[in-house]
């Protein structure tokens, strides 16, 4: 079989708009990424302090895990597969991603100064956000067309944002007016504020849309 | 530093999960029971180990300004092996690892280590660094993964002791299980616990001084 008719062979049945739609609004709410799923944890905890710098961090993640997406979508389907190389995915998706991180980056310094000014700092830690990888694994996985994995990698990033805005903006009011037990204090009653958060979510998992 | 001394500061005195507060991501995800919390822990522990010995051989080859995407092609390199190894020999843990199981990649533990030990020492040191913080994540996750179940279910190890491999059942809480912490809520709430606990025995431990 040559190298065209592997491709066609192997690339997944186009969605249809409604599934779309529904994938995106579940992955925002019904499957967040850090408060139903775990993904993204470290620099969820890690960058939210302060409100400025969570709403900078997900809009980072939202770009970079457009761009993750699709890259890893073309890298799948014209390389990985009609090679029969699926066993190196998380090789080639690791590699694929770290270098976009750092094409962006150097494309962002060079041609928008002022957004680089912005989201500049948070660009490498997500090179090891596992929220990006994980993302193009589900594209894979679950075998969404490319427009699906676009539209899936942009809502999870908006997910994100959701998530670490509300919750930096409650971590502010807990360390000026909050007074818990001396145990508790800093990092304990954070991961306490996240998991009624994370409650608070569990609501959407009975969403029915259609 | 001795092996006995350095296992100590890794588990308890300077453990990844719990006082670096470093790989949250698995140990939130993967200790929903205590059979998956020893999987995920064992199978991060084998890459460690591995990529700890590799880097620590290669790094007077590895180039300054490349390091940090050498060093992940060589995790990943191992996270596959133990990815397919795993699906090939027990589908079950793999399918309830699921995805993170190839996402043991991006565990900043291993990375951390690559960067701060791995790449500067010897083979052997290296290789019980590997040991040592391996065991260290290893035990919060079991630590997690016990209280959950425990809590969440009202089992012990279910899927893998007892009748019909149900686990060994807690009278009381297996009719009357808190089913909320074996839930994303619940791992948040039972790790916020355990680092309150820890904060409060450290505290005691400097008032004492």
């Amino acid at each position: 079989m040559n190298y065209f008719a592997a491709v066609q062979a192997g690339l997944p049945d186009s969605m249809a708009l409604t599934d779309i739609i529904f994938l995106a609004i579940s992955a925002v709410l019904v499957n967040n990424y850090i408060l139903v799923q775990f993904l993204g944890c470290c620099s969820f905890f890690g960058v939210s302090k302060k409100t400025d710098t969570a709403v900078g961090m997900g809009m980072a993640v939202i770009f970079v895990m457009a761009l993750a997406s699709i890259v890893s979508w073309a890298v799948n389907y014209f390389v990985l597969v009609p090679l029969e190389l699926e066993y190196m995915r998380t090789i080639a998706f690791i590699l694929v991603i770290a270098t976009l991180v750092q094409f962006v980056e150097m494309f962002m310094k060079k041609a928008m100064p002022s957004l680089y000014q912005a989201l500049g700092i948070f660009l490498p830690l997500i090179t090891t956000n596992c929220a990006v990888l994980g993302a193009a694994i589900t594209n894979i996985d679950n075998q969404y067309s490319l427009l699906g994995s676009i539209v899936y990698g942009v809502f999870a990033g908006v997910g994100y944002l959701v998530a670490i805005v509300i919750f930096a903006s409650i971590r502010e009011r807990l360390e000026v007016t909050a007074k818990c037990p001396k145990c508790f204090e800093g990092f304990p009653i954070a991961l306490v504020s996240a998991s009624l958060l994370a409650m608070a979510f569990m609501g959407f998992s009975g969403l029915k849309i259609w | 530093m001795k092996f006995k001394d350095r296992l100590h500061s890794a588990v308890l005195l300077d453990n990844p999960v719990f006082m670096q507060t470093i790989g949250l991501c698995p140990s939130l995800a993967t200790t929903t029971s205590l059979s998956n919390a020893i999987g995920m822990g064992l199978a991060a522990t084998v890459v460690l180990i591995c990529s700890n010995i590799v880097i620590s051989l290669l790094r007077k080859f590895i180039p300054e300004k490349v390091r940090i995407a050498a060093f992940i092609t060589i995790i990943a390199g191992f996270v596959t092996i133990i990815d397919l190894s795993l699906q090939a020999f027990i589908p079950s843990l793999a399918a309830s690892l699921g995805l993170f199981l190839p996402l043991i990649v991006v565990n900043c533990i291993i990375l951390g280590r690559a960067e701060a030990y791995a790449s500067k020492n010897k083979v052997l040191p290296s290789a019980l660094d590997g040991v040592c913080m391996g065991i260290g994540f290893t035990f919060a996750l079991i630590l997690m993964g016990f209280f959950r179940e425990l809590l969440g279910a009202g089992t012990i190890l279910s899927g893998y002791v007892g009748a019909d491999k149900l686990g060994i059942k807690i009278p009381f809480l297996y009719e009357n299980p808190i089913s909320m912490m074996i839930l994303p809520a619940g791992g948040f709430l039972m790790m916020g616990f355990l680092l309150a606990t820890i904060q409060y025995f450290m505290n005691k431990k400097k008032g004492d001084k």
